[in-house]
């Protein structure tokens, strides 16, 4: 076998004239040379590879990054954020010591090229950035979304989905406790599996992603480094490099989950033991990732030799190395007195651990390979002076034409009897329908804390046995608004997680988003991102909950045709007792149903509009943040106060949806009668913001009015929970067994 | 004088601090065990959790079968020493011949996590005292592999010694053979189930039951009389 000479920085600069696959690699021609003029001559292979993962759009943000900057500028006050953005995930004070760190991450793209491992990397991913801020993951949450229901391609990618998140969480021992399933046919080429996770440390145990103190070792630990998940392998295999190599590797990397638990747990230990200086997991971009990372986030300098990198496949090449996304590796920085106990405990866990370098003096960051040095750089260029694009945006010039057609304008049902049948309809179809066939797929026991899980407004863990104190998490999203307006889609989108999180009891705290967006390179979805993003911050600035984190994922489109613009929102909220939280099940017959908020004739981009009408057109539905503010207000100290069992928030499929499910989750129907001034099917199916339901035992009618009152929030009776049918004086009624029958068949009828 | 339950932690155990903490609530002493450890720490009883030791790559419970702790527990464990296998930990037992019969992937192929409801059939194992034959509860079941086979000489044994120690009841979660939950060996000391009763013992914890509570007062019970 024959091989070129090794392309150190000393042959680079002899041989300016080499012809280096940029292209190829993704780098555009201004990037590239933008890279030589950094470096003062042409990059080495092994530079390049660096270069081009970590000023792709995944890793630099380079599309999003300037109108992401207003999550910083509009920043709310907030004593609780205690990181913000930036690092791996943020992390918010939540009282009694405890911090919690929080991230909703995308895996959308591997997922559909292979969606079993696709979904559960997507798991690893987040987990570990978890682990990397220095705490324990308690609870991992799912918002995903898939093409039509009834496509065949959705049975080939959602059980593979489902099964993938289940068999890396469930042997993670982290319980799933939220999230989402919502099917478009928008989706049907570009599903969107979004992962969040949440962690619980003390505030002293806070660690973060950087290298100093000269001297101090860098080991990387956990899984061997393969050939998986290296985006552009198959160039670097190329005749450039070496001519004898496979010519393709994989593109999306294999998970495994035990080694991942491993991982955790050496990981705790090591820490509790303040062993660790800086770390860093390994996710996109890997090896550049984290070295130019750490090394940048300190004092600038580090020195790391490639072949003490423990490997799968010897055949590797460093450019290879350097790329490769192997899952389930770390890498941290370790005074030299500490390293022993370091591996000791690494050993105890039958984890792998090498020492593959050291902080330097200097800033530079350098790379060695059998002896030459073929990366000499100064790591901020690689890590944080990407590219930077103003990319132009321009108002679609459909939009128009779709706000113009107006929902409120569809026919709606003539009779008692077409109401029922639309009913039962909307809350049988797909979206609307139990997701129990999902969800029972997914751990929600393991650890022992979950006080709440799916499908209750937010999934709820106790974080301190003594005190009762607790998170909740809700992540929501809806494209049809945010295609009708993304402005207003994405407030909604924060409007109904920051209400989820409210309605079970805890007080809504900071915010991670996951943007799923189109191709940045149209100007309609370059648009539609800026108005999202600029709708969040404004929404984040109003409510007060800082944005600590996330992740963008562009390019979901299939040829010309974007998804529906799909920022995702996840809200943290914290409450005192978990004894205190609201489930959304009824709890007694003879409770007292009330309406809080303004129903309004608004059914633009809802539920039902999309199940009876296939239509989409329209404005949504207003959005009022002071309202919502004075809602989560009413329904926290609701709970504090014991003043009501249960509550639940309106959202799509209106009033109905929400009546239906309580009451088949508690077994107990509910007898309502239309409020004055309300038609039936506006009170039962408009889908205005800022409104839930709440179940209140009699003896607290009196108080819980008053409350209201002298807030101003509207309230109004509308039933009793008696029975065991759901009916609407004077309209219809439906049994529970029917509603039933309807709403949990659907979904193992289409997978199963 | 309290007892002390060890719990033993194989990599990829999960269920290793959820178990402590039902020991505790119960009013015993959890001890950690280590599974490259084969000093059992004089405990007075172990349970072995739930997880996915070794990634159940293999086989589930296959590997962990041979850690050094399981040579001291299996020779204990003959000669008396009570011992909870809770869905790992059951497939561990069965795959140490302390039970009899094995695991296959459920019926359905699927993960299934549900409140599953149960028939208590034995009341008189070490581990069975504080329930009455007969008795219906829910318990949390979580598993990939739980569909419990034996062949029919080794089922028929079960059912006419009253080794049976729990059945599925209303539905049968994954294909058991005659809807087994979980069984008992003769002497009554090695119990083995896929249900988790460590996630039904707070009432706003999981499930909100606390039907799993009496198996860790039953061991209680019977080592503090002892």
């Amino acid at each position: 076998m024959s091989r070129t000479p090794l392309d150190t920085v000393e042959h680079a600069a002899k041989t300016p004239d080499v012809e280096l696959p940029w292209a190829e690699l993704g780098l555009k021609k201004d990037e590239y040379e933008r890279v030589v003029e950094i470096l003062g001559r042409r990059p080495t292979g092994a530079e390049l590879a660096m270069y081009s993962v970590m000023w792709s759009e995944h890793c630099s943000y380079k599309s999003s990054k300037v109108h992401l900057r207003q999550f910083g500028e509009k920043a709310p006050q907030s004593d609780a954020l205690l990181v913000g953005i930036g690092e791996n995930a943020g992390v918010v004070d939540v009282g009694q010591g405890y911090a919690v760190t929080f991230k909703v991450e995308s895996h959308n793209h591997p997922s559909y090229v292979e969606p079993y491992q696709g979904a559960a990397t997507g798991v690893g991913g987040i987990v570990r950035d978890i682990i990397a801020m220095g705490a324990r993951p308690v609870a991992v949450v799912d918002p995903l979304r898939f093409g039509a229901a009834d496509h065949p391609d959705t049975k080939r990618v959602l059980p593979g989905v489902v099964a993938g998140i289940g068999g890396y969480g469930n042997c993670l021992g982290l319980p799933n406790i939220g999230g989402e399933v919502v099917f478009d046919a928008c989706y049907q080429g570009n599903p969107l599996v979004n992962a969040g996770a949440i962690g619980v440390m003390r505030h002293e145990d806070i660690h973060l992603a950087k290298a100093s103190g000269a001297g101090n070792k860098v080991i990387l630990y956990g899984a061997r480094t393969g050939g998986d998940g290296i985006g552009g392998a198959s160039i670097l295999a190329s005749e450039t490099f070496d001519d004898a190599k496979p010519s393709k590797r994989p593109a999306v990397q294999v998970g495994d989950p035990f080694q991942e638990k491993l991982l955790i747990e050496c990981t705790l230990e090591a820490f509790a033991e303040k062993l660790v200086v800086g770390i860093q997991d390994l996710g996109a971009a890997g090896l550049s990732c984290a070295t130019s990372e750490l090394a940048s986030n300190g004092s600038g300098g580090m020195r790391v030799t490639l072949d003490d990198v423990p490997l799968r496949d010897s055949t590797l090449s460093p450019e290879e190395i350097l790329m490769s996304e192997s899952q389930e590796r770390m890498c941290a920085v370790v005074e030299p007195e500490k390293v022993d106990r370091f591996l000791e405990i690494c050993d105890k866990w039958d984890v792998i651990a090498t020492v593959i370098g050291e902080v330097t003096d200097g800033d530079r960051l350098e790379i060695f390979w059998h002896g030459g040095k073929i990366v000499d750089v100064d790591p901020r260029t690689v890590a944080h002076d990407g590219p930077v694009y103003e990319r132009p945006y321009a108002r679609p010039s459909w939009q128009d034409a779709l706000q113009a057609d107006d929902a409120n304008k569809l026919a709606r049902p003539a009779t008692s009897e077409e109401l029922r049948e639309q009913v039962l309809k909307l809350v049988a179809s797909p979206n609307q329908a139990s997701k129990s066939w999902i969800t029972s797929q997914y751990d929600h026991f393991v650890q022992g804390n979950t006080v709440l899980a799916q499908p209750e407004d937010s999934g709820m863990i106790r974080i301190d046995e003594e005190s009762g104190l607790g998170v909740a998490i809700a992540t929501d999203g809806n494209g049809r608004f945010a295609k009708l307006d993304p402005y207003a889609g994405a407030q909604l989108a924060l409007s109904e997680a920051y209400r989820n999180v409210a309605t079970t009891g805890a007080k809504p705290l900071a915010v991670s988003d996951c943007l799923n967006f189109g191709s940045p390179e149209d100007p309609a979805v370059m648009w539609q991102f800026a108005e999202a993003v600029r709708g969040l911050a404004d929404a984040c600035l109003q409510l007060g909950t800082p944005v600590t984190g996330g992740n963008v994922s562009l390019y979901n489109q299939t040829g010309e045709v974007a998804i529906h613009p799909t920022p995702v929102v996840a809200v943290l909220g914290v409450i005192d007792d978990v004894a205190r939280r609201t489930p959304v099940a009824f709890q007694e017959e003879g409770q007292l149903l009330y309406l809080l908020g303004d129903t309004r004739e608004e059914f633009g981009g809802s539920a039902w509009s999309q199940v009876v009408h296939d239509h989409l057109g329209g404005l949504p539905p207003a959005v009022d943040l002071e309202r919502e503010r004075l809602l989560a207000e009413i329904l926290i100290s609701a709970s504090r106060d014991g003043m009501i069992d249960s509550a639940h928030d309106l959202s799509d499929g209106g009033l109905i949806q929400a009546v239906v499910e309580s009451a088949l989750l508690g077994d107990k129907g509910a007898r309502l009668v239309v409020p004055d001034g309300l038609d039936a099917f506006t009170f039962l199916l408009s889908e205005s913001a800022g409104r839930a339901i709440v179940a209140i035992p009699r003896s607290e009618e009196l108080r819980f009015n008053d409350m209201c009152g002298a807030r101003s929030l509207p309230a109004t009776r509308i039933g009793v929970v008696d029975g065991d049918s759901v009916e609407i004086q004077g309209e219809f009624a439906l049994t529970l067994e029917e509603l039933r029958e309807a709403h949990e068949g659907t979904i193992p009828a289409l997978l199963a | 004088m309290t007892a002390r339950i060890g719990v033993v932690t194989f990599p990829g155990s999960l269920d290793d601090r959820d178990t402590q903490r039902a020991i505790r609530l119960a009013g015993a002493e959890p001890v950690a065990l280590w599974h490259k450890d084969k000093d059992l720490k004089q405990v007075d009883a172990v349970v072995l959790c739930g997880g996915f030791s070794y990634g159940d790559y293999l086989r589930a419970g296959a590997i962990a079968r041979f850690s050094p702790v399981m040579e001291t527990l299996i020779e204990q464990a003959k000669a008396g020493l009570p011992v909870l296998g809770i869905c790992n930990g059951f497939q561990i037992l069965t795959e140490a011949h302390l039970l009899p019969g094995g695991m296959l992937g459920n019926d359905h192929l699927h993960f299934i996590c549900r409140d599953q409801q149960l028939r208590v059939e034995n009341a008189e194992t070490a581990w069975t005292t504080d329930y009455t034959a007969g008795q219906e509860i829910h318990i949390p079941l979580k598993n990939m592999d739980g569909r419990y086979v034996a062949d029919r000489r080794t089922l028929d044994e079960l059912e006419a010694e009253g080794r049976v120690a729990f059945r599925y009841l209303g539905f049968n979660p994954n294909g058991s053979l005659n809807d087994i939950a979980g069984i008992t060996n003769g002497a009554g000391n090695v119990v083995g189930l896929m249900p988790h009763p460590e996630h039904a013992v707070e009432p706003l914890i999981g499930s909100g039951r606390t039907d799993g509570l009496p198996f860790f007062t039953s061991i209680l019970k019977k080592l503090v009389n002892a």
